[in-house]
């Protein structure tokens, strides 16, 4: 019977990817375990190998081509004397299908109002009419740090897989071939012991990158971030600082399960001593990353492997940075503040489109850097529009959110309709499930439904 | 007590030491136990708050290691880091009028005992979490290969900080990448209160940097000299490119492990001991003696500049005034 081979899942984030190369043509024969093509994720090649054994009947997906689907069929295996033509009745089995977001609201709105104007603001961080070209957050931040590295030769790359394997995540792909072996340092797996020793090497004048392959294994590394890098500059008088990146993944890719899906945002936020960076958009990563690594202080910079290969315009400027400690209004709004950062953005931004149909004009934050944070933009917002919602993947008890709250009541009481309602992750060590993993992370619903409390509609 | 050159000749068993650097090496042992003393004075004194672990009885470990330093070198170490500093060339009044929290202090007042620093000196702490300066100290001598130069780095800790899981990670990296650091184990016998025998597998802990391919060896941290020909050897080592060395400096610390130890794990015979038989400044001064090198009006000479330099850091640790209320708020980021 003929067997439809369907495009692989290759990565937790992969929804679908370029088939570099056939390695078998039709009417070859196919062994179980052949490798029979390479196929390009958003993060590195992969060889594909055959599960069945047959002939190849059709290769139903050229050579070349991009954007195919996980689940697409690329070719057909048949058996001896069965023609690929006569295809298969068989259907691949498909992956259950995604279960539908939140409910549905059970009673339409009693009258629909009618939609608003969306008034995207423009960036304030370069000149209106500055070129500009679409880079996916990967390459953004690969560009930051090669532009700094190429500018300070104090400035080197260390972590795991960062060099020769070119990065888990692909972001340091090239670097090594850049700048070579001694700037771009593969490192064991020690993160506690690496962490030290690039703290240590911050103290002795260097301006190291430490690259955490996801900040969940930065836990190892808690007490050189926090005791040695962030306190020593107090500890000291102000003699001795320490000018290092921390970065890499943070807070949940997908289907990852508990151990590899936390948003460390609000921890880190609560250091004194540390600056906090967590970008959305391709532009922030760029901007902000640069600015960390010439920063004097330690820098946690948060990054998210969903927004990885999400693009986004980036300006075209030989020397662009964006500063720490100021948001971005990413749309301007009369009915309700809508604040976030990082991966949160996303579902804030979705949001306020949803709520634009409803008639409720939202105005959008990304605070961008939570230590410090741009107190001022957020309060002058809910001082307009009187409302406001936080959006963040973490967890609700002492979030961002929480505190943002309490800021807000502290310096904005008078102005306020209706209190503040923080849109969280659930309070749960995220499932492996795929339909637990959705009711786990916050959504755009969420936000909506939240929006629309404080609106008291 | 400022840093000196290692001699050109490759260090012989045991050091062809000067007359003069005998001496010195008296003077600074002698600074750091009376400097020592004085800080325990100011404490029952209420001078001295918080956590503060004395020196007293390891003076010959950090004056043999600095023996052989030259310029540049760095050094870095735990919470019981007073006696580093002196040795170093740090000014005593600046480590006294921080112990008692004053705005003369190495770190204005806001580190105290465990967290001082001087990069003039090149000391990089007094640190106060239990291993955390050895991959700190790695990454000092990092950034000494990184940046081309043949400076090494001393990276003390005790034998409690020796069961550290942080410990090993950097033995794997520093020989892998060849770093210029001397892991200096300052084995006191005790981790706080716990004997080394109830705490660690082996009694010789120099020997586990074998399984990393790191030689090392063992020291007799009672005898200046011993440590000082230890310390050539180990110098020469790392200085060549050769990668790290362990040193295992057999000490003993004649105090309780912070000034709130009342040291009940150990017999009060057992200290008097080592007092009266391995003293380290005892040692010298009979050297000094029976080699004809010093009369006893001599020595008696340098006791009283000590007592005198000492007694200045402490008036000048009590009439610092505290730092300015605004310090709270200073120093947190750059």
């Amino acid at each position: 019977m003929a067997t439809e081979v369907l495009m692989p899942a290759l990565s937790p984030t992969m929804e679908e990817g370029t088939l570099a190369k056939w390695l078998v043509k039709e009417g070859d024969t196919v062994t179980s375990g052949q490798i029979i093509a390479e196929i390009e994720t958003d993060k590195a090649t992969m060889e594909f190998e055959a599960v069945d054994e047959g002939t190849v009947g059709k290769l139903l997906v050229a050579e070349g081509a991009s954007g195919v689907k996980v689940n697409t069929p690329i070719m057909v295996l048949v058996e001896e004397g069965e023609s690929a033509d006569a295809l298969p009745a068989a259907k691949a089995e498909a992956a259950p299908a995604p279960q539908a977001d939140t409910p549905a609201p059970a009673s339409a709105p009693a009258q629909a109002a009618a939609p608003v104007e969306i008034v995207s603001k423009a960036s304030a961080d370069w000149p209106e009419g500055t070129e500009m070209k679409t880079m996916s957050v990967r390459e953004a931040l690969r560009e930051a740090m090669a532009e700094e590295m190429r500018a300070d030769e104090t400035v080197f790359l260390m972590g795991e897989e960062v060099g020769e394997y070119q990065g888990a995540y692909k972001v340091s792909q090239g670097l090594l071939d850049e700048f070579g072996a001694k700037r771009v340092l593969d490192t064991p797996i020690t993160e506690h012991g690496f962490t030290g020793i690039g703290v240590g090497a911050a103290f002795g004048g260097l301006r190291p990158i430490v690259e955490f392959m996801t900040f969940n294994f930065a836990m190892q590394a808690m007490d050189q971030i926090i005791n040695s890098a962030a306190k020593t500059l107090y500890m000291s008088g102000g003699q001795m600082g320490c000018p290092i990146v921390f970065r890499g993944a943070n807070g949940a890719a997908a289907r990852v399960a508990a151990q590899h899906s936390q948003d460390y945002a609000a921890w880190f936020a609560q250091i004194p001593g540390m600056r906090v960076v967590m970008p959305y958009s391709a532009a922030d990563a760029k901007g902000l990353l640069k600015t960390a690594i010439r920063d004097p202080n330690p820098v946690i910079f948060l990054e998210n492997e969903i927004l990885y290969g999400r693009s986004f315009e980036v300006p075209v400027l030989d020397d662009f940075t964006i500063p720490f400690g100021k948001a971005r209004i990413w749309r301007e709004g009369t009915d309700v503040t809508l604040v976030s950062f990082g991966i949160g953005m996303a579902h804030a931004l979705a949001a306020a489109d949803k709520l634009a149909e409803e008639g409720i004009s939202a105005e959008v934050i990304d605070l961008r850097t939570l230590r410090p944070i741009d107190y001022d933009t957020v309060l002058a917002s809910v001082m307009k529009t009187n409302r406001c919602v936080t959006v963040e993947e973490g967890w609700p008890v002492a979030s961002i959110g929480n505190h943002l709250s309490a800021v807000i009541m502290e310096r904005a009481f008078d102005y306020l309709d209706a209190p503040v309602i923080n849109c969280t992750g659930k309070d749960v060590p995220m499932p492996y499930a795929a339909n637990l993993e959705k009711l786990a992370l916050v959504t755009s619903d969420e936000v909506v439904a939240a929006a629309k409390r404080v609106c008291y509609r | 007590m400022a840093t000196r050159k290692t001699p050109e000749t490759p260090a012989p068993k045991r050091p062809n030491v000067s007359k003069e650097e005998l001496l010195q090496y008296y003077r600074d042992m002698l600074l750091i136990r009376r400097f020592e003393e004085k800080a325990g004075q100011l404490y029952g004194m209420g001078l001295i708050g918080g956590f503060c672990h004395l020196y007293i009885g390891q003076e010959a470990v950090v004056v043999g290691l600095e023996a052989a330093a030259k310029e540049g070198d760095k050094r870095i170490t735990s919470y019981r880091d007073h006696g580093h500093m002196l040795a170093c060339g740090m000014d005593p009044k600046g480590v006294m009028a921080e112990l008692t929290g004053r705005e003369g202090g190495l770190s204005k007042g806001k580190g105290g005992s465990m967290h001082m620093f001087s990069k003039e000196k090149h000391f990089y702490g007094g640190h106060g979490i239990v291993g955390a300066q050895v991959p700190l100290g790695a990454g000092l001598a990092f950034a000494d290969k990184y940046l081309g130069n043949d400076n090494v780095t001393f990276a003390y800790f005790g034998d409690g900080a020796a069961n550290q899981g942080q410990v090993y990670e950097t033995f794997n990296m520093a020989a892998l990448w060849k770093l210029p650091v001397i892991f200096v184990i300052e084995n006191n016998q005790y981790a706080m209160g716990t004997a080394q025998k109830r705490s660690t597998s082996t009694p010789d802990i120099y020997t586990r940097g074998a399984a990393f391919g790191i030689p090392g060896e063992v020291v007799d941290g009672m005898d200046v000299l011993a440590v000082k020909a230890a310390s050539e050897k180990a110098v020469a080592h790392c200085r060549a490119g050769d990668g790290p060395y362990i040193l295992e400096v057999k000490t003993y610390r004649y105090r309780g492990h912070s000034m709130s130890d009342p040291a009940k794990y150990r017999s009060r015979e057992e200290v008097q001991k080592m007092r009266d038989e391995r003293d380290a400044i005892e040692n010298v001064r009979e050297l000094l003696l029976s080699g004809g090198h010093a009369t006893d009006d001599d020595l008696k000479s340098i006791d009283r500049e000590i007592k005198a330099v000492v007694n200045d850091s402490a008036e000048f640790a009590k009439t610092s005034p505290e730092p300015a209320l605004d310090e709270l708020w200073t120093d947190i980021t750059a």
